[in-house]
């Protein structure tokens, strides 16, 4: 892992600036008055409680949930669902789901080259190139060819993650990418991510994987209720959480602490006595 | 020959005739059926509205179509039109409108299966791509649903061709009407013809529908996504 990249030496303007972010379904709601400004090159991990509006925030970055305040800008670009160009907008902006969401009726090769031909208008023998290049550099080469059934869920998900790059989107969106994999498949995905980190890509990652989110984050958000409770270089937030939140949720994550300490009286009671 | 009434067939151009029937109700079915494609794909997409006004306006056309058998249809467009409208039209032209009628409401149900089965993550992750509407349709979501379509509107098809035998109750003289006729016209001569020719009415009922069904098969295996 590099230095903690180059958040210091942003340009004036943020690649990503949003602003009193407001995100309400019906009357819940479910972001409230979210700033942040992402420079160019900085890695962004945002972990909370599920349902903390985490995930919710990233579709919002890429305009797949309409929001009822405030305003996303990209490269002083507003992002709106109600835009007329929102593909454009989209094309520099690449999303990774948790269900890889694949085109099962394409190859791997055609998953990738897809949005480059059709979205960007790109040449056919360019898009392979470049979609075999990085197919190699995520160790895919050989599955070119085949289809995402034949892929486990781990090389699913660094196709997914090859799929967005192909557009090359001026940042990377997350969210929850490891979630559904077994774990013995996780690493292979958090690598080819630490591998992105490293090349300066900008990035917001929502993630569970808290090892991972201190190796790869210049900043880290802590959500909680569709507030950003506290934010932080991550040495100094998984060492000195500062919210009494925060220090609860990452104590959900040390099983070791919860058994060798006794219990204290603001700890919960034991779930099991016998 | 005899014994089984098959040398009716043989007599003048019966067998001719028969084929000459077997055309008509092709001809029904497969005007129809060409009718009904098109159509069907659009109201489909219609049926996916979340319109509350659209929903109901679906509802009504496949619950009717649905429930309504198809002979009483017949009998209704026919005969009924002819009264109330004073419009005559053809036994020919009221089955097309009636296996027409029929079959949209049919297909446009398979199209919103097909359609509605593609997981919203599909879509999804298409849009995130920066594809536009156009090319999220064409490119990934028109070519999952017709997998799922192609094997069960061929079934739909052979349905439409088989229940054409309908059609003679308003006076349209295909296979089964011919059939009917030969008959009757050998009923003295040859008694067993009702066994030779029926039967061989169902054989070429067979030989129409059972290459659709074959295919209808293999494309559910060759296509079938994992």
């Amino acid at each position: 892992m590099s230095e903690p990249t180059n958040a210091n030496t942003a340009a004036f303007e943020p690649l990503l600036r949003i602003e009193h972010l407001r995100k309400v379904y019906g009357e819940h709601v479910v972001l409230d008055d979210i700033s942040l400004e992402v420079a160019q090159g900085e890695v962004i991990v945002i972990i909370g409680p599920s349902g903390c509006g985490k995930s919710t925030f990233l579709r919002c970055i890429n305009a797949l949930e309409p929001i009822q305040g405030g305003t996303i800008l990209l490269d002083g670009q507003p992002v709106s669902a109600e835009a007329k160009n929102i593909a454009q907008i989209r094309q520099k902006v690449g999303m990774v789901f948790q269900s890889y969401d694949l085109f099962p009726h394409k190859t791997v090769l055609e998953n990738i080259i897809l949005a480059p031909m059709k979205a960007q208008k790109r040449k056919r023998e360019e898009c392979v190139a470049e979609a075999e290049k990085l197919l190699e550099r995520v160790g895919l080469l050989d599955k070119k060819d085949a289809f995402p059934r034949q892929l486990s869920g781990g090389q699913k998900q660094r196709v997914a993650i090859v799929r967005a790059l192909a557009m090359h989107p001026e940042v990377m969106l997350f969210d929850e990418v490891t979630a559904a994999l077994d774990p013995e498949m996780v690493r292979e995905v958090l690598d080819v991510i630490l591998d992105l980190a490293e090349q300066g890509k900008t990035m917001l990652i929502v993630t569970h994987e808290m090892s991972f989110a201190r190796a790869v984050a210049d900043r880290v958000l802590f959500f909680d209720e569709g507030v950003i409770m506290e934010s932080g270089a991550p040495e100094e937030f998984f060492s000195h959480p500062r919210t009494e939140r925060a220090q609860r949720f990452l104590r959900t994550f040390t099983f070791d602490a919860v058994k060798h300490h006794a219990p204290t009286s603001d700890e919960p009671a034991p779930l099991f006595d016998d | 020959m005899e014994a089984l009434g098959l040398d009716v067939l043989l007599n003048g151009t019966n067998a001719l005739r028969l084929l000459g029937g077997l055309w008509v109700s092709v001809q029904v079915a497969l005007i129809s059926v060409l009718l009904s494609l098109p159509l069907g794909m659009l109201f489909g997409v219609f049926m996916t509205w979340k319109n509350p006004v659209a929903k109901v306006i679906s509802r009504l056309y496949l619950e009717i179509v649905r429930i309504m058998p198809q002979l009483v249809l017949l009998f209704v467009v026919f005969f009924g039109a002819t009264r109330v409208f004073g419009i005559n039209i053809s036994a020919e032209l009221a089955s097309i409108i009636v296996f027409t009628f029929w079959g949209t409401g049919e297909m446009g149900d398979l199209v919103r299966g097909a359609l509605t089965s593609i997981p919203r993550h599909q879509y999804e992750s298409a849009e995130a791509l920066g594809l536009s509407k156009p090319q999220i349709y064409l490119q990934v979501i028109i070519p999952q649903a017709m997998r799922q379509l192609i094997p069960t509107s061929v079934n739909l098809i052979t349905r439409m061709i088989k229940t054409t035998s309908l059609v003679m109750m308003i006076g349209v003289v295909e296979v089964m009407k011919v059939g009917q006729q030969i008959i009757e016209a050998n009923r003295m001569v040859s008694p067993n013809a009702v066994f030779g020719i029926y039967g061989t009415i169902l054989f070429l009922y067979f030989i129409v529908c059972w290459p659709l069904s074959m295919l209808a098969s293999y494309l559910e295996k060759r296509w079938a996504v994992a």
